[in-house]
């Protein structure tokens, strides 16, 4: 942790939400966070956009959401499936929580390029 | 049996104090902790509590003959020791629900804490929590879009929101107000917040704050591609003025709005939690004035009955303190009116200070607020007693930053996404928060600064309040 001394000039970022303020995760990183959507209960979904319509509320949904699913394999191939077919797409993933009707977390697996 | 009138001054437990009445699911129950004069029996003590807060009065009068006051009357049902504390006891006391306007908080304190509480046959009253009969919330509005409806609109999931307090609180021209809300929201907060007494004073005028501020979210919004809001606050001296300036922010395209309900009143939140519900916007709560309500362990009304009351008028977030912060707050107890803001349901646990099992049915839920005194060193903690169903306010500690307002806001959400990644990850926050702050200051160099610049302010002292255990 180096601390200058030096005023700072700080650049906004462009960011999307939830986890827009770290560094890209790595495939582990992303494996946890899908882990742990399954271990709440919560249903994984796909949602893709291209970045110019990224402000919208809806995204494209990818397939339907994945009801039942426990396999995070599987999760990952649908991310990478989607990713292969919208290469320039922002790709985010949901974790639908039908107790609270919201979003337990979403956050963005891959950023188009836009 | 006939009744005959008899004039004259009866005592109060012959008619109010009923041990052995069960009380009805659509009963109010209220548990007051009451201190009574030296020589008054606690029955007495608990009776008159029942009586003074519902149909009676010192005298027995003759039109009481004329209805049913078997009916009507509150009944003191149970008394309970304090624990740790001789002087004083718990008494439990079910009120009938017609004696209850639908809807109307304000009926509701006015009978409860009316003039009971300056009951010559006591030294100290408190109440300290209201189970409210499912019935009876089903005829209040709650919360204008309530945390669900939030999330979806502002687009916010899986973590906590952060806002901040615009500081100085008071003295800043509009436009320059303006510019420390575009700083804070360009750097990384999800909202920012009017002081609670920043109304429209001569420095500043609400209309002007309201359009430069309008300006800073817009171009915050458009700069970061994520959705912003700031709390314009309405709270003002007469209603119609009050709900002249959320036309206005609704009209400067705003989706939230701010009122102090405890100043302003029930009448007033109540109105406004239904304007909001009308306009679709959301309705930030603040609590000024408290303090005098809810700080004295005996006497007043307890912060959680003030948070139930808030969420039956009306409110999407509401201050609730930090714990960890300069605010007095004990954890326990906090994370129990926490409970009553979010939860559909909440069982009765005296280790936080629930009297009741409360039944919430559909109602919206309402965000906890965290706010006063904090910084990225607490978001470990904070993150873990509050969850994400809350906002974190860091106002000192976004904008006391070296190197300004959106380096600081930077910091606290770099911080934020941390922890939210680490508990999601399995880890222990309260434990290991200082290596997780540490790593994620290592791309972070606001953070770093961040951390060098608040690591030694702590804020310990004992609380005042504390729940009452032996």
């Amino acid at each position: 942790m180096q601390v200058t001394s030096e005023m700072g000039d700080y650049v906004t970022k462009h960011t999307l939400e939830t986890f827009g303020f770290l560094p890209k995760f790595s495939q582990d990183e992303v494996y946890k966070q899908i882990a742990y959507v399954l271990a709440q209960g919560w249903t994984p979904a796909i949602e893709h956009e291209h970045p110019s319509k990224a402000f919208n509320h809806y995204w494209t949904m990818w397939k339907l959401p994945f009801f039942g699913e426990q396999d995070l394999g599987h999760v990952v191939a649908e991310l990478e499936a989607c990713h292969r077919k919208y290469p320039d797409h922002h790709i985010r993933l949901l974790g639908y929580d039908n107790y609270t009707q919201s979003q337990g977390l979403a956050f963005v697996v891959y950023e188009g390029r836009g | 049996m006939a009744k005959n009138y008899q004039a004259g001054v009866k005592e109060y437990r012959e008619m109010y104090w009923t041990p052995d009445y069960v009380p009805l699911d659509t009963d109010l129950l209220a548990c007051f902790k009451c201190t009574g004069q030296p020589g008054v029996p606690r029955e007495e003590v608990a009776a008159a509590v029942a009586a003074e807060s519902s149909t009676g009065t010192w005298s027995t009068v003759w039109s009481e003959l004329l209805t049913d006051l078997e009916y009507y009357k509150g009944r003191a049902y149970r008394i309970e020791d304090v624990p740790g504390d001789s002087e004083s006891f718990y008494a439990f006391i079910a009120y009938p629900i017609d004696l209850f306007e639908e809807g109307s908080i304000v009926n509701v304190l006015t009978s409860l804490v009316g003039n009971v509480f300056g009951f010559k046959a006591l030294k100290h009253l408190r109440l300290e929590d209201i189970r409210f009969p499912i019935a009876y919330i089903k005829t209040c509005g709650g919360p204008p879009a309530g945390i669900q409806v939030e999330r979806d609109r502002l687009n916010k999931y899986g973590r906590p929101m952060l806002g901040a307090t615009i500081k100085p609180k008071l003295g800043l021209s509009a436009k320059n107000y303006g510019r420390a809300v575009y700083e804070c929201l360009r750097g990384g907060l999800d909202l920012t917040k009017d002081d609670e007494n920043v109304n429209s004073q001569p420095f500043m005028r609400w209309r002007d704050r309201f359009e430069f501020v309008a300006e800073a979210v817009m171009k915050s919004q458009q700069e970061t591609g994520e959705r912003k809001g700031h709390y314009l606050n309405v709270t003002a001296s007469t209603p119609e003025e009050m709900y002249k300036r959320a036309e206005f922010a609704k009209e400067l395209g705003m989706p939230i709005i701010m009122h102090d309900f405890l100043t302003g009143g029930f009448t007033a939140n109540t109105g406004l939690a239904n304007w909001c519900r009308d306009n679709g916007m959301l309705l930030h709560i603040h609590r000024a004035m408290h303090a005098v309500i809810d700080r004295h362990p005996k006497h007043g009304i307890h912060f959680r009955v003030l948070a139930k009351c808030l969420r039956l008028s009306g409110g999407d977030h509401l201050h609730t303190g930090t714990v960890v912060g300069k605010l007095e707050g004990d954890r326990a107890s906090t994370l129990g009116f926490v409970d009553q803001l979010r939860e559909s349901f909440v069982p009765e646990d005296r280790s936080r200070g629930v009297f009741f099992d409360q039944d919430w049915g559909s109602m919206a839920g309402v965000f906890a607020v965290a706010s006063g005194g904090i910084h990225v060193w607490h978001m470990p903690s904070l993150v873990t007693i509050f969850g994400d169903d809350s906002v974190l306010q860091f106002g000192g500690g976004t904008q006391g930053h070296p190197w300004g307002n959106a380096a600081g806001a930077a910091a606290n959400r770099v911080s934020l996404e941390a922890c939210v990644k680490a508990r999601n990850e399995g880890r222990e926050l309260e434990k290991e928060g200082g290596d997780i702050l540490r790593e994620a200051a290592q791309h972070s160099p606001e953070l770093a600064m961040a951390m060098e610049t608040w690591k030694e302010i702590k804020f310990e002292f004992e609380t005042v309040d504390k729940l009452d255990v032996g």
